[in-house]
C-alpha cells in the first residue's frame, strides 16, 4: 500500500513522478506538503518532535487511503509523514493523489489530510522558550473530518 | 482445555505520548484481573492505582485507546490476548 512512515525527508516532486509514472489516463495530480511552522499559539517552535503507534499508524493510513480510493475517482494515493525531531522549514507530510480530472484529486487530498490529522496515531510535541510541550488536539481539526461525513 | 484447567488470561498494555510521560510506562504485560472484561473496565481498573493513573485517565481528560490496533470504545470486550493501546487525541499531520 502506498502509504510510509520515515525520519528521512521526502522529494515531492520525485514522488509525484513515480506514482502517475506510465499512466496516460492520469490528467490531474493533487498534492499537499504539511511543514513546521516556527510559531504555534503564538510561542516560537525550536523543534517539532513526532511520536507514533508502529503497526497502528501503517494500518490507519491505509484504511484511510482505502477510504479515499472508494470514494472518489482516483488512480492512485500516496502518503509520507515523517517521525522523530523536526526543526522549522522542514516538512512533515505529503500527500499524493492521481485522477482523471482535478476535482476528484482535489477532493480525495483534502478528505486524506483531514482524516489522517485526527485519526491517524501520531502526536507532536514542541520545544518552546517556555520548555516542551504536547501539542493539543484541535476542534477545527475534527470540524474538518466531521465535513465528509 | 479441560473444564478444571484454569487460564491465565494476559495482555499487553501500551502508552503513548503525554500519557507514557506521565504515567512513566511505555508497556506493561497484564493479567486480566478478575471481572475486567471490557475497555471501560480496565480503564477503571488502572485508574485506581491512583497518582498520574487516576489523574490521566480520569474524567474530564481526553483520552483514546486502541484494542489490536483499531480504535474501540469503552464497550469493546477484552478477553485476553490482546494489544490495548493508550492515548491522548491524535496530532500528527
Amino acid at each position: 500500500m502506498p502509504v510510509r512512515v520515515q525520519k528521512e525527508d521526502f522529494d515531492a516532486g520525485a514522488e509525484i513522478a513515480r506514482l502517475r509514472e506510465g499512466n496516460p489516463k492520469v490528467g490531474a495530480v493533487a498534492s499537499f506538503i504539511g511543514i513546521v511552522r516556527d510559531l504555534n499559539d503564538g510561542d516560537a517552535v525550536a523543534t517539532l518532535t513526532l511520536e507514533h503507534y508502529p503497526g497502528m499508524t501503517e494500518k490507519s493510513l491505509e484504511e484511510i487511503v482505502g477510504q479515499a480510493m472508494q470514494r472518489w475517482d482516483i488512480y492512485d494515493a500516496l502518503v509520507v509523514h515523517r517521525v522523530g525531531t523536526l526543526e522549522p522549514l522542514d516538512q512533515i507530510v505529503l500527500v499524493v493523489v492521481t485522477s482523471a480530472h482535478r476535482g476528484e484529486s482535489f477532493k480525495a487530498c483534502e478528505f486524506l489530510m483531514d482524516y489522517l490529522k485526527t485519526q491517524a496515531p501520531f502526536w507532536k510535541k514542541e520545544v518552546t522558550p517556555d520548555g516542551a510541550r504536547w501539542v493539543d488536539a484541535r476542534a477545527s481539526d475534527d470540524a474538518a473530518a466531521g465535513r465528509w461525513s | 482445555m479441560k473444564p478444571n484447567e484454569t487460564q491465565t488470561a494476559t495482555i499487553t498494555i501500551l502508552y503513548f505520548a503525554r500519557l507514557r510521560e506521565a504515567l512513566g510506562k511505555e508497556q506493561e504485560d497484564l493479567v486480566l484481573p478478575e471481572g475486567v472484561n471490557t475497555v471501560a473496565g480496565l480503564t477503571a481498573f488502572l485508574r485506581d492505582r491512583g497518582g498520574a493513573w487516576a489523574t490521566e485517565l480520569g474524567a474530564g481528560r481526553s483520552v483514546r485507546v486502541a484494542v489490536n490496533q483499531d480504535m474501540a470504545g469503552p464497550e469493546m470486550v477484552i478477553s485476553g490476548g490482546e494489544e490495548v493501546a493508550f492515548f491522548p487525541p491524535v496530532t500528527g499531520g
